[in-house]
């Protein structure tokens, strides 16, 4: 699937300033985007803005060249998986449960799953290796492999494209590493993933290519290479930042330096 | 537990205290007199007793009980907090309100729809400002503020009842009193088929939203990235919920925690899927609301203790404990 956001404008109505400015972007089919910047500079709302959750105040989105809004609630949810930052469960359920969750799109009101359904949840459920924890309570799952299973009810809804808000975010670096290859590895597939991050480090090896934002607005899109400048992340974090080329990997390398070290200070 | 087998039980326990509720009472009828009547025969002053005051009350009984177990269900869901409950969100108080506003400028006889619109149109509006109250733009809705504010709006729709009861004439007095305590002893077959009217279709309409329920327990947010119309599913099963309640109070008063106490321990039994929880609750708050106006009856005879003091005894000591715990797991 292809993912479009054309000059997005988000206005919240407690805030005078608006949370997304002018955002563009084109994600192509099978490619894995990821979308960086600091705390507050409008990440978790461009999630809610391509998804529906925040109304546009400006700009539009297309999903497969079709505008967003055009797309009904179920094919939408058909087509995307998303997984959001947060989710605070309020009653117990166990992994299944959660990740048949993901079959809601596919159901009628009183419909029972079917094979098909319960194939579906196997695999996702598999892919994300936590097919052990399928009948455990979700309450006793640790950090990692509760963000697996969240990632496995969005591969449950068999999309064609996933969206995800900080998936690796207080995870350790096993963790963040399995699921970063694990999102590569669907995005070889085919896949289309838009990949919210604070890690700038990790991501920078597996992603096609990179949006850093800055209040509300683009400061920089390009492969990891373009976006990964001194003076860009200097400028958008505030904080004296040094990049270099990572000897094994190639990939830039990001370090924060100490304020006193830095030429423009903190 | 499996579904099924805590189904069955509830099913064959419905069926006990249906049978026990008929038997007992200030006159018993043996089990062969309650079998003759019920093949049409037998004494005619037992046919009385049994066909036009104790069948009706245990039916109603049931419907009652199994409804409001349904309605708290679903608000729970809802809300996503086991504390929610037509009673503790002053629904109830709202619908009994108005259904007492109807008996005090005697509306009531233009139909027998008239008492179950105005409970319903009651709760509607109690909910609706309880929710005002608890939700602001910036911060959302906070459910412990709406809890106290259900509570202290009850406690304002009981003075508004006291003060409508004070104006009125003794005979609506005597018949307002069920309305305050929750009674099931007028209980007639046309209360049974209002009831029924309410409760059924509404049973079956909030099965049907009984996935989407499920979603509201990982909030709204994911809810609506599975395709879910998040807005239209808590209007509608907030309104079916409303309904369940006012036809409730429109027949059997205010009667609190049965919404608490059955949908809990099924959801301990069965877990957190509404496609078991909600027709658990309706068979457990069947029994558990038939077996307490048994025990209503029975307990002081001759005299009766109104039936929502025994749910309340039951259920005040475990919304306490609930209360507790959801404190802790801050």
């Amino acid at each position: 699937m292809r993912i479009r956001a054309e000059d997005l404008v988000v206005r919240y109505p407690a805030l005078s300033e608006p949370a997304l400015r002018g955002v563009s972007f084109d994600v192509p089919p099978g490619s894995l985007y990821a979308v960086l910047g600091p705390n507050g500079s409008g990440k978790s709302t461009l999630m809610r803005a391509l998804l529906g959750v925040s109304p546009l105040a400006g700009g539009r989105v297309t999903l497969d060249d079709r505008p967003a809004n055009a797309w009904s609630r179920q094919e939408r949810a058909r087509a995307v998986g998303a997984v959001p930052q947060a989710e605070s469960i309020a009653f117990p359920l166990t992994t299944r449960e959660m990740v048949a969750m993901g079959r809601y799109p596919y159901l009628g009101p009183l419909a029972p799953e079917g094979s098909a359904d319960r194939a579906a949840v196997a695999r996702a459920l598999e892919a994300c290796d936590v097919l052990a924890l399928a009948e455990r309570d979700l309450m006793t799952l640790s950090g990692g492999e509760l963000q697996r299973a969240r990632i496995a009810r969005a591969l449950a809804q068999e999309p064609r494209a996933l969206v995800l808000d900080e998936p690796t975010a207080s995870l350790d670096i096993r963790h963040e590493m399995e699921i970063l290859e694990l999102l590569r590895s669907a995005a070889n597939g085919g896949m289309t993933v838009l990949l919210i991050t604070h890690g700038l480090d990790s991501v920078v090896q597996f992603a096609d290519r990179m949006l850093l934002l800055s209040h509300g607005a683009v400061a920089a899109e390009g492969t990891p290479a373009e976006v990964m400048r001194e003076e860009v992340l200097r400028e958008v974090y505030g904080w004296p930042i040094s990049v270099h080329t990572d000897p094994r990997s190639g990939a830039p390398r990001v370090t924060p330096l100490r304020s006193n070290a830095g030429s423009n200070g903190a | 537990m499996s579904r099924w087998t805590l189904g069955v039980s509830l099913a064959v326990l419905l069926v006990v205290a249906m049978v026990l509720g008929v038997l007992f009472g200030s006159v018993p009828v043996g089990a062969s007199e309650l079998w003759a009547v019920l093949l049409g025969g037998g004494d005619p002053a037992n046919r009385d007793i049994i066909l036009q005051l104790r069948l009706p009350r245990v039916l109603l009984a049931g419907l009652v009980g199994g409804g409001l177990a349904m309605a708290g269900a679903t608000l729970q869901a809802l809300l996503r907090n086991p504390l929610a409950e037509p009673y503790i969100l002053g629904m109830s108080g709202g619908a009994s309100v108005a259904a007492v506003l109807v008996l005090s400028l005697g509306l009531a006889a233009a139909g027998s729809w008239v008492m179950p619109l105005a409970a319903f149109v009651g709760a509607v509006g109690a909910i609706v400002l309880v929710f005002r109250v608890a939700t602001s733009a910036s911060r959302g809705m906070d459910v412990r503020v709406l809890l106290l504010a259900g509570v202290v709006v009850a406690a304002f729709f009981s003075a508004c009842i006291a003060f409508i009861l004070s104006i009125s004439s003794a005979r609506t007095v005597q018949s307002a009193v069920l309305w305050i305590m929750g009674s099931l002893a007028a209980a007639d077959w046309g209360d049974v088929v209002t009831a029924a009217i309410y409760t059924l279709p509404a049973g079956i309409l909030l099965m049907a939203l009984a996935r989407s329920l499920n979603l509201m327990a990982i909030g709204d947010e994911t809810a609506h990235y599975l395709g879910a119309d998040v807005e239209g599913v808590k209007r509608v099963a907030l309104g079916v919920a409303a309904l369940i309640t006012a036809a409730a109070v429109a027949v059997a008063g205010v009667i609190g925690f049965v919404g608490l106490v059955v949908p809990h321990a099924v959801r301990l039994a069965v877990g957190s899927d509404h496609r078991a929880l909600l027709p658990l609750s309706f068979l457990g708050g069947a029994a558990f609301l038939t077996l307490a106006d048994l025990v209503a009856r029975v307990a002081l005879a001759p005299a009766e203790i109104p039936v929502g003091v025994i749910t309340a005894f039951v259920g005040v000591p475990l919304f306490l404990v609930l209360l507790r715990r959801s404190l802790g797991a801050r």
